[in-house]
């Protein structure tokens, strides 16, 4: 599955180049030290979120609740952290994934064994866990001085010059390379979101794969709940809010399919990269906040485009051949 | 030739041809219908019957001879163009919306609207009431089709024909799903519109409806007209000969294999749509299976494969008792299926080549991760077994053509090593080059101590490559054939299930 450069890929570095150079002669802080910070560990939580949605794209699902699970998870370590300020940072990732676990598990048991579709659950979920952060919080905030002092240290430490949480995400986007391209379950997501039927006549447990896909996106998504809080240092109900649709966004920017069964690993860092300069940067050269919401919804409107015609003139071909067969037959 | 009616009939084809990916549907076709009678057209699957249908009705355009209406050539470009030249046809699977009324429906896509634009429900639903009364229905014009049965949806078809005056019906094994009251029922219509004038095709496998509605037949085979005449002067057995009497010299390659001990002993089994059925198979055996549309063969199939939850019966491999309940655990025994459907239940088409042919067999690949290297080797095998033209191993199944992708279907499975092979319909829709690779690969098999389940509808096909049929109707074995019994009449007349063998000429 590893494939050289892509066509579509080549073009998006090429979109990004231009627009990082673009940017750079408007405001060439963009390219200070503390700005390419800034925007590599941002950016590293929206690729490692945009690689657990992927996931459930692939499987011709979607995972709509991840942002509030993160914040429900965020608030629930910010929570323990100011009960608990010496609390080890060990097990602070531990209880982010646990519970990001559970949460992730309701989904997989509505979708997977009750059999509901994925959007309507999540959906539904999306609202529920962000209702528990204001029921588990009483709808106060957790601040900078409240926290543990371990708790707010560690993601934002620096090992090599990069904060942990780049190097979190780096694992993460690796295991997920990994499973998707060199172990059975990620191939057989692949056959899941390709041709559901196909992929039960060769005996793929579809329920299993579902649920363990909705599990993964809940643990990662606890995780990085707990990175989004400690990073800004402020746990409230309204932690991340909409940053599901910026996961969307970032696969679809990188080619992975809606309707399932395509999309890769450099793909989705590729659109995630340029989700996130371009929400980064747009402020830095005086877009109006405004201007900022219509030009990534149209940036993101013009991957859809580009996609849909790829698929178009693929599809011309996929549907002529069994027409075709039928009417030898 | 057949001999042209007195009047210049509504409707008629004239040396029709029709390719597709360069496999031959029609083949100068000649069809004829005049008005007020009722044609039936015959032929085996893959005579060219749909492809002459869609034509009729504007989905396909063909690529030579003429479409003549009233003796005046047309042209039809789209279906909408049918419907205007008075053309309707009521087909085999209901084409319905189901969440919409009954009126709706029938004035799907010509609905009717008042002076400022707006749709006139209040002169639909009159409008359709009245269509439905003059088919003698008491049909509710603002009922939803989904609450209706079959046969009610039929008539709604048939409403839908007759509210744009269709001088032209044709009906495309419109009995297939009605039962012997409903058959009665649509047989006093088709009566009361032929004696209408309107001149209406009936396309049926059945030799006792044909003989018991239509007034002339039109016999095609492999996309000719092979015989038309008065139905009066045609016996059941000339009709069957007329269809499945072509040339022994196509045959396929039958390989002589010594046939071993029995692999596969099913007895008394019942599933949803299948009952009491019993077979045995045999090693290097090929036992195929032939009925009609819906006689359960695909149902059974699927029951043994874990598809279908088997109620009653019992099933042994190698005289064990096996009780699949998954198609994982039909896999893990050594028995594989092809499905008759590619598209939708056999090659994963987004996928390479690679990923599909090793997909069923992962769990042999991987431990922790793929074995990458191994994974190479199996694609390499079948696509060399196969002889599978791609460009190489990570090219996506979309783009293979037909026989390709069937060619990595059935490769997949033979990845797995399997004993017991279900083959639903091989060689559907492909060329006859790989037709040819395909029944090779059977004979290859069962010389390598494979047994084959062979489900066909194609005569010559069983005759060639069977070592016994099996033969279904209404979800029934009613006759099993040994090879030095094959005879195409006979299975034909079991399938059909309407004469004995012995009463046909």
């Amino acid at each position: 599955m590893i494939s050289p450069l892509h066509r579509r890929d080549a073009v998006l570095v090429a979109t990004l180049c231009v627009m990082v150079a673009a940017i750079a002669i408007r405001a060439p802080v963009f390219l200070s030290a503390a700005s390419l910070d800034t925007l590599i560990t941002d950016g590293g939580i929206l690729a490692m979120m945009a690689l657990v949605q992927m996931l459930a794209l692939v499987t011709g699902g979607i995972d709509l609740s991840i942002a509030a699970s993160m914040a429900l998870v965020g608030m629930v370590t910010a929570l323990v952290s100011r009960a608990h300020p010496e609390l080890p940072v060990a097990l602070t990732v531990a209880i982010a994934l646990a519970l990001g676990l559970v949460l992730g598990a309701i989904n997989g048991v509505l979708i997977a064994a009750v059999r509901m579709p994925p959007i309507v659950v999540t959906l539904g979920t999306m609202s529920l866990y962000r209702g528990a952060v204001f029921l588990v919080s009483g709808g106060a905030w957790v601040n900078a001085h409240e926290f543990g002092p371990g708790y707010l240290a560690f993601p934002t430490a620096r090992t090599l010059g990069l904060t942990h949480i780049v190097w979190i995400a780096a694992i993460v986007i690796l295991a997920g390379h990994v499973l998707l391209n060199h172990a059975r379950a990620g191939r057989e997501l692949y056959a899941l979101g390709g041709n559901r039927s196909a992929a039960r006549y060769v005996g793929i447990d579809e329920s299993r794969a579902l649920m363990r896909v909705y599990c993964l996106t809940g643990a990662i998504s606890g995780l990085a709940g707990y990175l989004w809080v400690a990073r800004y240092a402020v746990a409230y109900t309204e932690t991340a809010l909409g940053f599901e649709l910026q996961t969307v966004a970032a696969c679809v920017i990188g080619g992975v399919s809606v309707a399932g069964g395509k999309g890769r690993v450099l793909g989705c860092l590729l659109g995630a990269a340029f989700l996130v300069i371009l929400l980064n940067s747009l402020p830095m050269i005086d877009v109006s906040p405004f201007w900022q919401m219509a030009i990534s919804g149209a940036a993101i409107l013009a991957a859809v485009i580009v996609n849909s015609r790829d698929e178009a003139r693929r599809g011309k071909v996929i549907l002529q051949r069994p027409g075709a067969a039928k009417e030898a037959a | 030739m057949p001999t042209p009616p007195a009047e210049t009939p509504v409707l008629a084809l004239e040396g029709i041809k029709k390719q597709f990916d360069g496999v031959k549907a029609l083949d100068g076709v000649e069809l004829q219908l005049p008005a007020g009678q009722v044609v039936a057209l015959v032929g085996e699957n893959g005579a060219g019957k749909s492809t002459a249908v869609k034509i009729m009705t504007g989905i396909h355009r063909p690529d030579a001879g003429r479409i003549l209406i009233r003796g005046a050539p047309v042209e039809l470009h789209r279906a909408s163009d049918a419907w205007r030249h008075g053309i309707a046809a009521v087909h085999q699977e209901t084409v319905m919306f189901d969440e919409l009324s009954v009126a709706e429906n029938i004035f799907a896509g010509h609905l009717i609207r008042n002076r400022i634009g707006l749709v006139d429900w209040s002169g639909m639903r009159r409008r359709a009431t009245e269509v439905l009364r003059s088919l003698d229905s008491d049909l509710d014009a603002d009922a939803p089709v989904r609450t209706l049965s079959v046969a009610q949806k039929h008539m709604v078809e048939i409403a839908r024909a007759l509210s744009h005056d269709s001088r032209v019906l044709i009906m495309d094994e419109p009995t297939a799903a009605l039962s012997a009251h409903e058959i009665d029922e649509l047989f006093v219509i088709v009566r009361r519109l032929a004696a209408r004038g309107t001149a209406i095709l009936f396309i049926s496998h059945k030799f006792d409806e044909i003989f018991a509605i239509a007034d002339r037949y039109t016999v095609f085979r492999d996309g000719s007209c092979v015989g038309a005449g008065p139905i009066a002067e045609v016996t059941q057995g000339e009709l069957v000969s007329l269809m499945v009497g072509r040339p022994i010299t196509e045959l396929f390659p039958k390989a002589q294999v010594a046939i071993g001990e029995p692999v596969l002993e099913v007895t008394g089994l019942w599933s949803d749509d299948v009952e009491d059925i019993s077979f045995t198979l045999h090693r290097g055996e090929v036992l195929g299976f032939y009925g009609l549309v819906g006689a359960g063969r695909t149902e059974l199939m699927e029951a043994l494969f874990g598809l279908r939850p088997v109620t009653r019966g019992e099933v042994r491999l190698h005289r064990e008792p096996l009780a699949v309940r998954s198609p994982r655990g039909a896999i893990d025994r050594g028995m594989v299926y092809v499905p008759e459907d590619r598209q939708r239940h056999g090659a994963i088409l987004a996928l390479s080549v690679a990923d599909n042919v090793t997909l069923p067999s992962l769990s042999r690949l991987s431990r922790l991760f793929l074995d990458e290297a191994a994974e190479r080797a199996m694609t390499r095998q079948i696509v060399e077994r196969l002889a599978v033209k791609c460009a190489g191993p990570r090219q996506r199944v979309a783009d293979l053509s037909g026989g390709n992708q069937q060619k990595v279907v059935i490769g997949k499975w033979l990845a797995t090593r399997p004993q017991i092979l279900i083959l639903d319909e091989p060689t559907k829709g492909i060329d006859v080059g790989s037709k040819a690779a395909v029944h090779g690969l059977i004979s290859e098999l069962v010389q390598d101590g494979l047994s084959v389940l062979l489900v066909s509808s194609e005569l010559p096909e069983l005759l060639g490559v069977a070592d016994r049929v099996v033969v279904m109707s209404r979800g029934r074995v009613v006759r099993v054939l040994a090879r030095a019994e094959l005879d195409a009449r006979d299975i034909v007349t079991a399938a059909t299930g309407s004469t004995p063998a012995g009463a046909l000429p």
